[in-house]
């Protein structure tokens, strides 16, 4: 699966993709092929302030749940409603459809201490 | 197809009928009319014959124990005697209201009394309770009694160590007494890491939770030891009854050092599973805990059997009443039955069956531990999924062979887990007849590994599509 | 005697020797001697089937399982169809386990399945779980269940609730931190002045209702209803399943979650269990649903099928982190209850609930003409509360009734320090008009011999 340019990487296996002035988050095409047929997403509710680290939500396979670990100090502005009804969104489509969630974030710490997809592949290699 | 017996339904159709009087709406005019029921529920219309039909159909789609063997492990899966059934449905258990008076009860009270009796010889408690419903249930009692022992004493401990062998039960119940989880990893040969768990205790650590013989079915061979460490430290330490099977008779909790014990009647005392249930899961505690048991205990007192409410320190009732009773009567009838020697055959039996299992399916299958096991053993299907069917299509497979899988993807420590407790009531032809059907398989697997993925051909269904079921769950008949 | 195993003792030798053993002894040689037992159980040997069944039921037979009952409060002696012992006696059914694997299971998914559906229909709820343990632990499981909803840790309990599920619902809360304060009782049912007057409303998660309640009385759900939606509150209704046929459904007064027991749907009352807790909530809590859940699917070929799902909610996969520790519940007995059901069908159900209803009221306006005894409310289904003159203890009024072969009815005292001299009866579609009158003329002879006065 082909990731798009400037996605950002964290090794808790959540991506970034800047898109104007908010970050789009998902979940990487290696956790996806992990996790299997994603049958349910549990989301933060809009407006939501997570801390970096701080869990703000799930995503659930039919005999597996993942936590989604927020990436850097933020908010959540939108969170991607397709995906109550066709969860496999995120399976068919992880970088684009199947976005999970919305965040506004200024922690420039954080973001540079994620990983670039490059780097990302190498680390998951390990 | 199958239908539902919704859609078996004929208007107007009433398999039992319990008056021809008509019922006259008056009966109810002393509730208020805005408090009574308007709409009609949506329920079977539908004769008595339809009904025994339905169910019977249905029953036939099952695999069970008495057609099948049933090899699930940590289960037991052992055979149920018939017995047991009989005396549970005797009138005299049967039909019994718990707040009749005593004196009416003297029976049950005694066959209540004399249960644990028992059940202390075999675990070595001092007091049990035969209260909770199920293990996990008797888990979650045990963790309780932790915490109000620990209030009672004065000491804050928030913590309980799990090893990563742990049914799932086990960090639940404590989590839902409040209790932060510690898991340890196991060393390499499937024990508790004796290093590691020195690095986890400490004087905020409530309790140890330990199955032995652990879930890889092997024996924690330095029980006396971990039982100091975690004494040294004052925790206290749990165990899961879930393996008791293995060691009846040869040696038990209250030897071992264990505080607090669960035993599974359904597993180890061979009543019936029914299905999910019910079970019931008697707790059992050294002297210094009894009095933190639920109420009401019995007592014999007097020349009569009583209900003891006044335990100073109880954590109070796990459930109405007094437990599962019928489970309870079925147990003591099967206790009765296979008395001292009768009970420690069954669990040499069981740990012999399972070395035998071992040792036949050790050469088609990956055993990551290889040694003598216990009563249930841990194969991997790692070899079969490179060759392109993993452990579900093997258990999936079995299914064709006329056979239960195994219990899969458990333990989480061993890749692509198959868990096989074969329990001592299995013959040698039944057990060879699963041993080649393994053989088989994992043969098969190797020419053409289609066959296992596109199993179970020769069930009431297909492989189910569980996926679907869970992304647009249809959970009741509308 | 050894019952129960098939080995021969040269089977045994030859498994142990082809399981590469150098005898059977060396089974267990990873046990250290200083742990193993030194002698053998001290218990006594086992029995054959023949004396054990002639053992269990002299034991049985120390039991008065066959008297008058008017005893209720939780557990009621009612009509059991023959069919379903029939049925659930299938050792299919019997002795199998919970259904992991869903194409070897498909007789006892269905079946669950079905008895969820007849739960939801009868609820008007969403979702239901394939039972849990009893009707007290289905309460203690919707109030934590509720504080996970709300994330917050009080819960007000209506004091009119069976005092044992209080009592369970208090010993899960201990274990959760959760605060319980109590909705004090007034009158046979729940004081809404009290409800009104908190002040700090918002602070609570949820109030559990019974209705009908302990006492028996139908309480005022329209009016909770109203007051939890206004306040925000969730709203856990706890009802014998069998009340359902007739009174209103609880999703049409706000209920969040319903729960209760449904021994009353053809299950023995067996000395207080097995039984089987229901519960059920709306769909949007729906992973917050403790047990298992059976849903519909189809298999690879297209063809209707069923399995447990939603299973990430659970212990086995979840593990601390799951909505419960529940693992076995109580299939079994939900399979009666759904077979219960559909031979039973709307209009059996509602029938037994209707001849309960027509006894109580006949029993209580006989009780209400004796001298010495008042029935104290009118509301009620099909318990009903006396109380009785103080110049007779209630001990020694049961007590006299128990020499005549009837249970009276349960001492309130037992449960409640403000009932000190009163009893709850219950009637089911099983008491006979005679047995109705055997009680009356029994009461009236009371009444005569201790010269018993109106209260």
């Amino acid at each position: 699966m082909q990731a798009p340019d400037g996605i950002l990487c964290a090794k808790t296996h959540e991506y970034l993709l800047q898109k104007d002035s908010v970050y789009k988050f998902g979940i990487t095409d290696y956790a996806v092929e992990q996790l299997g047929d994603i049958v349910f997403v549990e989301m933060p509710e809009v407006g939501t302030e997570f801390e970096k680290g701080e869990i703000l939500g799930t995503i659930e396979s039919v005999k597996a749940a993942s936590e989604l670990y927020m990436p850097a100090n933020g908010k959540i502005v939108e969170i991607n409603e397709t995906l109550i009804d066709n969860p496999e969104l995120v399976n068919n489509s992880p970088y684009e459809d199947g976005w999970i969630v919305k965040i506004e974030t200024e922690d420039e710490k954080a973001l540079n201490a994620l990983m670039e997809y490059e780097d990302y592949q190498e680390f998951i290699e390990e | 197809m199958s239908k539902t017996i919704f859609e078996k339904s004929i208007k107007g159709t009433q398999g039992i009928n319990l008056t021809d009087e008509k019922l006259n709406c008056d009966i109810l005019l002393n509730i208020p009319e805005n408090l009574l029921r308007k709409e009609k529920p949506i329920l079977p219309e539908i004769s008595e014959l339809e009904v025994v039909r339905h169910f019977t159909l249905l029953s036939q789609k099952n695999v069970s124990v008495d057609s099948n063997f049933y090899p699930l492990g940590s289960c037991t899966m052992k055979y149920n005697p018939k017995i047991n059934e009989v005396t549970a449905s005797l009138d005299g258990f049967a039909n019994i209201h718990p707040e009749q008076e005593e004196s009416g009860t003297q029976g049950a009270l005694e066959l209540m009394y004399n249960l644990p009796e028992q059940l202390k010889e075999i675990t070595g408690m001092h007091t049990i309770t035969l209260q909770p419903a199920a293990g996990a249930h008797g888990e979650f009692t045990g963790m309780l009694i932790v915490k109000a022992y620990f209030e009672k004493i004065g000491q804050k401990r928030t913590k309980v160590i799990v090893p990563d062998s742990a049914h799932g039960t086990n960090p639940t119940s404590a989590k839902m007494c409040g209790f932060d989880i510690v898991e340890i990893k196991s060393n390499n040969r499937g024990l508790v890491d004796l290093e590691a768990l020195k690095t986890a205790l400490s004087d905020d650590v409530a309790a140890l939770l330990l199955t032995n013989p652990n879930t890889l079915g092997l024996f924690e061979e330095d029980i006396a030891e971990i039982a100091k460490l975690v004494h040294d430290t004052g925790a206290l330490l749990y165990y899961d009854g879930a393996n008791l099977n293995a060691i009846m008779g040869i040696t038990n909790p209250g030897l071992m050092g264990f505080d607090i014990v669960h035993i599974n009647l359904h597993k180890t005392f061979s009543t019936p599973h029914g299905g999910g249930g019910p079970g019931a899961g008697p707790v059992g505690v050294v002297e210094k805990l009894k009095d933190f048991l639920p109420v009401p205990i019995i007592e014999f007192k007097d020349e009569k059997y009583h209900f003891n409410y006044d335990l100073p320190n109880t954590i109070g009732r796990v459930k109405a009443y007094y437990g599962n009773f019928g489970v309870l009567v079925r147990a003591y009838t099967y206790i009765l039955m296979m008395g001292a020697n009768g009970l420690k055959q069954a669990s040499i039996d069981a740990v012999l069956n399972a070395n035998y299992m071992k040792e036949k399916l050790k050469k088609y299958f990956k055993l990551e531990y290889d040694k003598p096991c216990m009563h249930e053993f841990v194969l991997s299907g790692d070899i079969q999924k490179e060759q392109g069917a993993n452990t579900l299509a093997i258990a999936k497979r079995l299914i064709d062979y006329g056979f239960h899988p195994p219990t899969v993807y458990f333990p989480l420590i061993v890749h692509e887990a198959i868990m096989i407790e074969p329990t001592e009531t299995e013959s040698k032809q039944a057990m060879d007849d699963f041993i080649n059907a393994m053989v088989e398989i994992a043969e098969e697997i190797k020419q053409n590994p289609q066959k296992a993925i596109d199993a179970p051909t020769k069930a009431s269904v297909l492989r189910v599509d569980e996926t679907l079921a869970a992304r647009k769950p249809n959970l009741h008949w509308s | 005697m050894k019952n129960f195993l098939p080995h021969t003792d040269q089977i045994r030798n030859q498994l142990a020797k082809e399981a590469n053993l150098d005898s059977i002894d060396s089974l267990f040689d990873s046990i250290n001697d200083s742990v193993k037992f030194k002698n053998d159980l001290n218990l006594p040997d086992g029995i054959s089937e023949l004396e054990a069944q002639k053992k269990l039921k002299k034991l049985a037979n120390k039991n008065n399982s066959d008297c008058i009952n008017f005893l209720g409060g939780g557990t009621y002696n009612k009509f059991i169809p023959a069919c379903i012992s029939a049925i659930t006696s299938r050792t299919e059914f019997l002795t199998s386990y919970t259904p992991y694997q869903p194409e070897a299971s498909q007789g006892t998914l269905q079946a669950m399945y079905e008895y969820q559906s007849m739960i939801c229909n009868l609820t008007g709820m969403d979702v239901s779980n394939a039972s849990v343990y009893d009707g007290a632990t289905a309460c203690a499981e919707a109030v934590l269940m509720v504080c996970r909803i709300s994330k917050k840790s009080k819960v007000l309990i209506a004091e009119t609730l069976n005092q044992q599920y209080l009592q369970v619902i208090k010993t899960y809360c201990f274990g959760g931190d959760i605060e319980v304060k109590i909705i004090p009782e007034i009158n046979g049912e729940i004081d809404f002045n009290y409800l009104s007057n908190l002040t700090n409303i918002d602070e609570f998660a949820a109030i559990l209702i019974q209705t009908p309640n302990y006492f028996g009385n139908v309480e005022n759900s329209k009016k909770i209803g109203d007051f939890i939606t206004k306040n925000k509150l969730k709203l856990i209704v706890c009802a014998d399943i069998s009340s359902l046929a007739v009174l209103e459904v609880p999703v049409n007064f706000g209920a969040d979650i319903v729960v209760g027991d449904i021994q009353t749907l053809g299950i023995p009352m067996a000395f207080g269990g097995p039984h089987a807790g229901y519960m059920a909530c709306k769909q949007q809590y729906a992973r917050q649903l403790p047990g298992r859940i059976v849903g519909m699917t189809l298999d690879k070929a297209g063809n209707r099928a069923y399995t447990l799902t939603l299973q990430t909610r659970e212990q086995h996969i979840k593990r601390e982190k799951a909505t419960s520790n529940i693992c076995s519940n109580q299939a079994l007995v939900a399979l009666a209850a759904t077979i219960y059901l559909s031979v039973m069908g709307y209009n059996g159900l509602k029938q037994a609930i209707l001849l309960s209803a027509q006894k109580a009221k006949n029993l209580s306006e006989k009780i209400n003409n004796i001298k010495g005894f008042k029935v104290l409310y009118n509301n009620f289904l099909y318990e009903f509360v006396v109380k009785v003159d103080e110049k007779i203890s209630v001990e020694i009024l049961l007590n006299e009734l128990k020499e005549n072969n009837i249970l009276a009815g349960i001492n309130l005292k037992k449960y409640f320090k403000q009932y000190k001299n009163s009893i709850l009866v219950c009637t089911t579609e099983m008491n006979t008009d005679k047995e109705i009158d055997f009680y009356i003329e029994k009461l009236q002879e009371i009444s005569t011999k201790y010269n018993l006065e109106d209260v």
